[in-house]
């Protein structure tokens, strides 16, 4: 396989696996770090890559698992305060966007997530994955996956309204 | 888009029934113009899925084709030299080191060769000679033999 058909197959996916590795590292610089690792993992097999059903799934399986890894290791536990400094709002991105607050408060409400919900957030809603492949990504089934987004968007909707109606921020 | 739908839309979208173009119907409204006051807390959500979208991995990632090295070459890279060595070693040092034309003259040689040899023989036996002493030695050991069979005596009673 040569660099260009390489190429070809993961250039759609490429940023879905960015997306996915920052919502769950945070950091712009580990998630950039994760999926270079994930490209290069799957440049090494290449030769299998023909054999993968689906290697998009399997590439966000990757991250997962990566991303998972990562913060398991010791080295995340040295830089959590690091990462709970890191304002997310400071991302050039979303000050293009005129933003106002509570477009950087559901970035807070999603961190506060549990780990699942917040990948599952992120497939569903932002990179739009049907529930079948959602299910294959995260090894759950179908039903565990419906129930977990389903109360990942009450309590993003519960917090919101609260601040809503609060006026808090 | 009438209200009542959108309402609808947002329950089922908040027990995950919602198929993607649902969402996508929902994610529509919220982004576009106009929203229904009591349904002003969504808007920071959908804006913010959108956005994140958006945002893309721009690092570069270094693909390497690494050459695997075909280690079958170097076994007939090694056939070859043991070819060569066999072929040359035996046409330079051939096994043939020059024969006496005369039978005298080679009985000569021979016997000379021999008398050399039986010589350093010879002096490197008498070298052992004191070998004989620790022969004389050890069998003065022999009563050891006798204080032996009076232990076993006492023993014995």
């Amino acid at each position: 396989m040569t660099q260009t058909e390489f190429l070809n197959i993961v250039m759609p996916f490429k940023d879905k696996v960015f997306r996915l590795a920052k919502r769950l590292l945070v950091s712009r610089e580990e998630a950039e770090d994760a999926t270079q690792e994930v490209l290069l993992k799957l440049w090494n097999n290449k030769l299998k890559i023909a054999e993968y059903k689906n290697v998009e799934a399997f590439s966000m399986t990757m991250t997962k698992n990566y991303c998972f890894d990562k913060l398991k290791s010791k080295q995340a536990q040295n830089l959590k305060i690091v990462h709970s400094n890191y304002e997310e709002k400071n991302t050039p991105l979303q000050k293009q966007v005129e933003l106002n607050d509570s477009v950087s408060w559901v970035a807070k409400i999603i961190a506060d997530l549990p780990e699942q919900q917040k990948m599952i957030i992120q497939l569903r809603d932002i990179e739009d994955y049907d529930f079948d492949e959602i299910a294959k990504m995260l090894d759950m089934n179908n039903t565990a996956v419906r129930v977990a987004l389903s109360r990942a968007r009450k309590t993003i909707r519960e917090k919101l309204t609260n601040t809503h109606n609060y006026g808090v921020k | 888009m009438v209200l009542n739908n959108i309402e609808k839309l947002l329950e089922k979208y908040e027990n995950g029934e919602t198929s993607l173009k649902e969402e996508q119907q929902l994610k529509h409204y919220f982004t576009q113009g106009t929203v229904a006051p009591h349904l002003e807390m969504y808007k920071p959500m959908f804006a913010y899925f959108l956005v994140n979208k958006q945002e893309q991995f721009t690092k570069d990632v270094p693909l390497k084709t690494k050459r695997n090295f075909n280690y079958k070459w170097i076994s007939v890279a090694a056939v070859a030299v043991l070819m060569l060595g066999f072929y040359f070693g035996t046409s330079i040092y051939g096994g043939d080191l020059g024969t006496y034309e005369d039978p005298q003259l080679a009985f000569n040689e021979f016997s000379k060769s021999m008398e050399m040899i039986s010589e350093k023989f010879n002096t490197g036996a008498s070298t052992v000679s004191y070998l004989n002493e620790v022969n004389k030695g050890t069998s003065t050991l022999g009563y050891l033999n006798e204080i032996e069979n009076a232990t076993s005596i006492i023993f014995k009673n």
